[in-house]
This record gives C-alpha cells, structure tokens and sequence, in this order.
C-alpha cells in the first residue's frame, strides 16, 4: 500500500485515472483503502429534480450510486440507500446553502456540495467540496487556459461536543490542473495536488458551521498562496536553475 | 499465476504493460523509485523484469539521459539517434561507442567506433564545426548540460551535391531528491542541409519538466516547437549561424 502511495506521488497528476484504475485492477484486495486515500479529480451529476450539479466522491456513494446533497436522493435511485439521520441532514442542508454563496463569491462560477455523516466517536465528519472548471470552454470569465481546474476537497472530522470548546480536525486536498496552448509558445501544462491539515479547538458558542466555514476559508486562503510558491514558485526555480535565463547567464551561478 | 494475498483478474501481459505504463510514466530521475514500488505491487520478479527490459531503454533514450563512459573519459548522450544497436550508443565527438545497461542505467563499457559507423570526412567538417560552438553555447547557458551532434541522414555523404541531416541534442537534468524536486531540460535540433537550394532548414523540439513532491505531487510539463533557416555556407560560418538561431529561440522559451 504503501508502494502504491508512492506511484500515486510520482505520475503526473493528469494520469491520475488511469494510474488509479491500474493500480485497483492490479491490487483489488486494497480498493476500499486506494480509493479513500487516493485523490481523483471531481466529477459531478446533475440533479434533475432540482436542476443543480453535485459532487461526487465516496462519502456520498452507495454501490454505484451518488446522494444529492440537495434532494437527498440517489442518483440512479437506490432502495434503502444510505442516508445522514434527520438531525444531521438539517445541518448538511444549511451547509449547502452557505457554502453554495461562499464558493461563489470567490469562484465566480463552480460547484459545491457538503456532505455530513455520524461517527463512531459521538461526533462527525463533514466533507466540504468544490468544483471550477475555468477553462474557456468552461466558466473561465478571464478566458485563456486551454484547460483550468480547481478541485478542493476538505474533510472536517469533528469532535464530541465538551464542556467549553469541540476539536475540529481539517484535511484539506487541493488539485489543480492548468494548460495552455497557443501557436506562439507551445504548450504549457502545470497539474498537481497539494494537501495540508489543521487541528483547532473552538467554542460552540457560534455554531459548528461558523466555525468550519472559517477553518475552511483561512485554509483556502493558505492553500492558494502556497499554490502560487509551489506551482509556480517551485517549478520555475527548477527550471532556472537548469538554463538561467540570459541575464545570470554572464555570472557564473554557484554551485548549490 | 501467484496466488498471493492478492488475486487479480489481469493475464499476465495486461500487468507487464501496467507496470510498462508506471515506468514510462515516471518524472524525470525518478525512475529507480518507481522500479522500486512497482516491483513491490507486482510481486512477479519475471513479469516485473520482462515490463524493465522494454520500458528502461524506451524512457532512457526519451529522456536523453546521460550517463558517465565506463573508462571516465566522459559522458555519453542515450538517444535514439546516436543509437547504434540496443544498448550501443555512438558518441561521435570521441569517436566512442558505449555499451549501456539499460536497466541498471549504467555505461558498462566502451569501444572505439569503426569507420562504417562514423561519418565521412566532408560530413564530419559540419558535424565537428556545430559541435564546437554548440558546447561553447552549453557551457556559457547551462550549469550542468550536455550535448552532442550526430548526422542523421546522409553521413556517407562524399561530397557537396547530396542533402544530410544532422542533429543537435541538449539535455541537462536537476535531481535533488532531499529537497523534493527533480527536472529536465532536453531540446532537439533537427537540421536539414538542402544541397540544390544551398539552404540549411532548422526544426526545434524543446521539452521541460519540473516535479516537486513535498506534501503534494506538483508537475510542469512544457513543449514549444520552432522553424527558422539559414543559408547553407561553409562549415564554421554554418556553425556559427546555427548556435545563433538556437540560442535565440531557447532563450525565448523562458516562462
């Protein structure tokens, strides 16, 4: 498992599929923990009942179907397929609706769902996620990758509520696809997937999903910014320290 | 079949071109590492052996990876074009052939080349001549790159009233596995010498790769492709013009 961990970290994340499907049909004893541990990019379904897309991942699968975080029906629909008790559904219908405006205001555009499930521990897990597409075929307002993806996937587990404050425990996974194609420079493709965690313990006093949303924000924020350093930042020091660009080139770089 | 913890439904020759997938898949320097994890999960050293022997020489010559000659008087260039037979490779500014492991990504050994696999002396004049400027321009732009020049097309070529073909190899590689990063730099200049219209026609190919892995799987993969031509002139004036147009287009691919 923990090869494959591994393979996962090292082929190019637009692989990502295929190198998943390759290592379930090679290691099908593993699939439920390949498919838990391994992040895919996002796919979504569109509700027909109420017109809106959802996100699909495994937290709201049942055999080969997908639960609407909107209806709460399974698509295609399922007999008995399983879903959050009523206390649980009420606040997963709220987080939604919030994270619905959160995720436009800042993405102008994409698709979110929440989903929220009990744990054996008392407490529970809620799973917050998110889909752009801004490619210029997609909802690329600034029009021109060839191909732009932002999939973010966050994972709250949240503690028992005790006497003053609960533990949240964030793991948050962004994937990010960028591409563009042009005549005059070629191709450019940058993919890739980052993934950080954040432990906070917060009064309850303010609801659990002002605090998640602001774990969530803060953690977005952070994520963004390392992207920027990381992308761009980490590859194109590579790339410069392979051919300087022609300025440095008159001095003789150190070796480091 | 292995009846092991694991039963895959997979005849053998779907996981020898799984684990092929892996291998020729891997970033840049990296694929020891992934030998490594996908010898484990294979768990079939024959198929997992069989998968190397195609993959590695296919990687190593995509790649232009460079390997130290056994002897150290150098490096050799693993190209499809310097390739003489599976694991021969011509290295032509020595005149020297190297023997190559593909697997274990080792030069083995290394014999002189023979006449019939080196140019004629008029071809060599081109070849010689681009080559000398070519690794002036390597040395003064890339800290650690590695080049060579080899005739493609026409190099029993006697004298001026045939085209050939040459080509210009530039690889340079950064592998730093502590600090979680690896990248490659390759280009290929493919170069037609067009006797009746005495003109020189130029193809460039450069690829770049970067990957950096801490906490995360981030990779960079860039393509550019270029034309340009020059006149076709005696060997040096040649070689100067053509380092020149080179220079300029890979400068121009700066991010």
């Amino acid at each position: 498992m923990e090869a494959a961990m591994g393979l996962m970290r090292r082929i190019p994340p637009k692989h990502t599929e295929t190198a998943l499907s390759a290592l379930l049909s090679l290691m099908p004893n593993h699939s439920s923990d390949l498919l838990s541990q391994v992040d895919q990019p996002l796919q979504v379904l569109c509700d027909v009942d109420c017109g809106k897309e959802f996100i699909l991942c495994e937290y709201n699968r049942d055999a080969d179907s997908y639960r609407s975080p909107w209806s709460n029906k399974y698509h295609p629909p399922l007999e008995d397929g399983s879903v959050p008790s009523s206390k649980m559904r009420k606040l997963e219908s709220e987080a939604n609706e919030i994270f619905a405006i959160y995720r436009d205001q800042y993405y102008e555009g994409g698709s979110s769902s929440v989903y929220m499930w009990e744990d054996e521990n008392e407490g529970f897990v809620a799973c917050f996620l998110i889909k752009k597409d801004g490619s210029k075929t997609g909802q690329g307002r600034r029009g021109y990758l060839e191909e732009g993806a932002w999939d973010a996937i966050h994972v709250i587990e949240v503690g028992p509520e005790e006497e003053e404050n609960t533990s949240y425990r964030l793991t948050s996974t962004v994937m990010l696809t960028l591409t563009t194609n042009n005549e005059a420079s070629g191709t450019f493709s940058l993919s890739g997937s980052i993934r950080r965690q954040m432990n906070m313990k917060l009064s309850f006093a303010d609801g659990h999903l002002c605090n998640m949303g602001r774990m969530i924000e803060e953690m977005e924020g952070k994520l963004r910014n390392s992207l920027d350093q990381v992308y761009f930042g980490k590859t194109r020091e590579m790339v410069c320290t392979l051919r300087p660009p022609s300025e440095v080139a008159q001095m003789r770089m150190p070796e480091s | 079949m292995a009846e092991e913890e694991e039963e895959s439904e997979l005849s053998d020759k779907q996981k020898v071109e799984i684990a092929k997938w892996f291998l020729l898949n891997s970033p840049p320097g990296e694929i020891q590492y992934v030998a490594k994890d996908v010898k484990l999960i294979l768990n079939d050293d024959g198929l997992f052996n069989e998968a190397a022997s195609e993959a590695f020489p296919l990687y190593n010559k995509s790649h232009f990876i460079v390997l130290p000659m056994s002897d150290r008087s150098g490096d050799v260039l693993v190209t499809s074009f310097g390739e003489l037979e599976d694991n021969a490779y011509l290295d032509p500014r020595t005149a020297q052939v190297a023997i190559v492991d593909h697997v274990k990504q080792v030069c083995t050994g290394v014999r002189p080349a023979q006449d019939e696999e080196l140019a004629t002396a008029y071809i060599e004049e081109f070849r010689f001549s681009l080559d000398a400027e070519i690794l002036k321009y390597v040395e003064d732009v890339y800290p650690k790159g590695v080049c060579s020049v080899y005739c493609v097309n026409g190099k029993d070529t006697e004298g001026p009233g045939s085209d050939f073909e040459l080509a210009v190899v530039i690889s340079a590689a950064r592998h730093s596995p502590q600090n979680f990063c690896n990248g490659s730099w390759c280009s290929v200049w493919n170069i037609v010498f067009k006797d009746e219209q005495q003109t020189v026609e130029v193809k460039g190919k450069l690829q770049v790769a970067a990957h950096y892995f801490e906490e995360g799987n981030v990779q960079l993969d860039a393509k550019h492709e270029c034309k340009d031509a020059t006149l076709f002139q005696a060997p040096e004036d040649c070689a100067l013009a053509l380092s020149s147009i080179i220079r300029h287009h890979e400068t121009e691919l700066h991010i």
